[in-house]
């Protein structure tokens, strides 16, 4: 591959710089006809508003209300999700791992930034960033503990490094205190992180 | 490649600082360098492996300097450039000079948004039965590819356990180098922490990895 051009310049004129160059490229990928730019202001306002973790918690209270679906987004998550209607369509692959009382899971993508977009939205910087995609695999607890998560010793951690094109979403365990809760009550408790495995559902009565 | 993209088990990059209420974006520019990647991809001017390729052999200065959507917009350009679609005087000049190249599904315009919403299928038939059963003992090849490979570094040469099976997929060292999709097994294979990083890890922890058949031999 040929050479790169890059330029290095402070952060104040970077930003400008790369604001500049990437208006440049749309203007040519424009011009040349290859994108229109109604198109790619679709993709941003699709992304702004059909993808989050809202989707995502609501198959995590689903779960924990319906031991058959349970059963079912554990064997084949992507298959489970799509009788949803109402969670965003989710493509291929997603794989649905549970927390128990003897292991805690915990995602990551050492190599690049897989995330299960649908689940979750886009991921977060920390999760794309060096010290996250560094430290998951040999230090899992030293990160749990970056977000105030401590782990009792006698739980495994299990780390699932995301090399290919399979997608994890942590089932997070319910939290006690929320017998006869409803879907959207429960829902409302499923935090991003959680779903990830660097945290836990918020809990009835704690402060958000 | 052995580039600084692959960083399982790297230290001295700190802690991990998550920021409250993130934004979805931290500027405007980052959303039209994720439209066009995903604009441009399909399009077929260029498949997901092919651009992790490009990100990971920027200068490891630069992969390492530059945010999230700054690494992506600087594969998407050389990539552009490279694969024939732009060139480097329409790149200075920030204006089209020369004629379009052809792509292999068109120009993406409104009606081709919704395709790029939902996840592509990368399970393939499979060409020949595969090589191991959940729960055979298998060790990660001691291979350094320069080219774009999904096997991180920090498993090679170890031995794990085969714990899933996800059927034939598209084989990313050769995609991203266009070189077909060559479908390959695709297994979830776990390591424990204290084989991975002996004395040096943490013996409650497991790591899996999902691992390409090419990437396996029996144990």
């Amino acid at each position: 591959m040929s050479e790169h051009h890059h330029d290095h310049d402070h952060d104040h004129s970077e930003l400008s710089e790369t604001e500049l160059r990437v208006r440049a490229l749309e203007t040519i990928l424009t011009e040349k006809g290859y994108v229109e730019p109604a198109a790619l202001d679709a993709i941003i306002q699709a992304y702004e508003t059909r993808i989050g973790p809202h989707n995502g918690a609501r198959v995590v209270a689903k779960a924990w209300t319906d031991p058959a679906f349970r059963q079912a987004l554990l064997e084949d998550g992507s298959k489970a999700i799509g009788t949803l209607g109402h969670v965003s369509r989710v493509g291929d692959h997603l794989v649905v791992v549970e927390n128990t009382p003897q292991r805690h899971n915990m995602v990551v993508c050492t190599l690049c930034s897989c995330y299960p977009w649908e689940m979750l939205g886009l991921p977060p910087v920390w999760y794309k960033a060096a010290p996250y995609r560094s430290r998951a695999v040999k230090d899992p607890r030293g990160v749990l503990a970056d977000f105030g998560v401590a782990l009792p010793r006698d739980i495994e951690v299990r780390v699932w490094d995301s090399t290919a094109e399979t997608r994890f979403l942590v089932l997070p365990m319910r939290p006690e205190g929320t017998e006869g809760w409803s879907e959207e009550q429960l829902a409302e408790l499923v935090t991003r992180d959680s779903m990830i495995g660097t945290g836990f559902p918020k809990t009835p009565g704690a402060p958000s | 490649m052995n580039g600084v993209h692959d960083m399982g088990g790297m230290d001295g990059f700190g802690k991990v600082e998550p920021e409250p209420n993130e934004p979805m974006f931290h500027a405007d520019w980052e959303s039209r360098v994720l439209a066009m990647v995903r604009a441009m991809g399909a399009a077929g001017a260029f498949n997901i492996d092919t651009s992790r390729f490009y990100r990971e052999t920027l200068p490891p200065d630069v992969y390492l300097s530059s945010s999230y959507y700054k690494k992506w917009f600087l594969g998407l350009e050389e990539m552009l450039i490279e694969k024939g679609y732009l060139t480097r005087e329409e790149v200075a000049a920030g204006h089209a000079m020369q004629p379009a190249k052809a792509l292999k599904h068109g120009k993406f315009d409104l009606a081709n948004v919704e395709r790029v919403m939902v996840r592509g299928k990368f399970a393939r038939p499979a060409p020949a039965p595969a090589k191991f059963n959940i729960g055979d003992r298998v060790r990660a090849k001691n291979i350094h590819p320069a080219t774009h490979t999904r096997l991180p570094r920090y498993v090679r040469g170890h031995v794990g356990v085969v714990e899933l099976n996800h059927g034939c997929h598209v084989f990313p060292d050769s995609a991203a180098m266009e070189l077909g999709e060559n479908p390959q097994w695709l297994y979830t294979v776990v390591f424990e922490g204290s084989d991975l990083w002996g004395a040096d890890g943490d013996p409650t922890s497991k790591v899996s990895i999902d691992a390409f058949e090419p990437y396996l031999d029996p144990a």
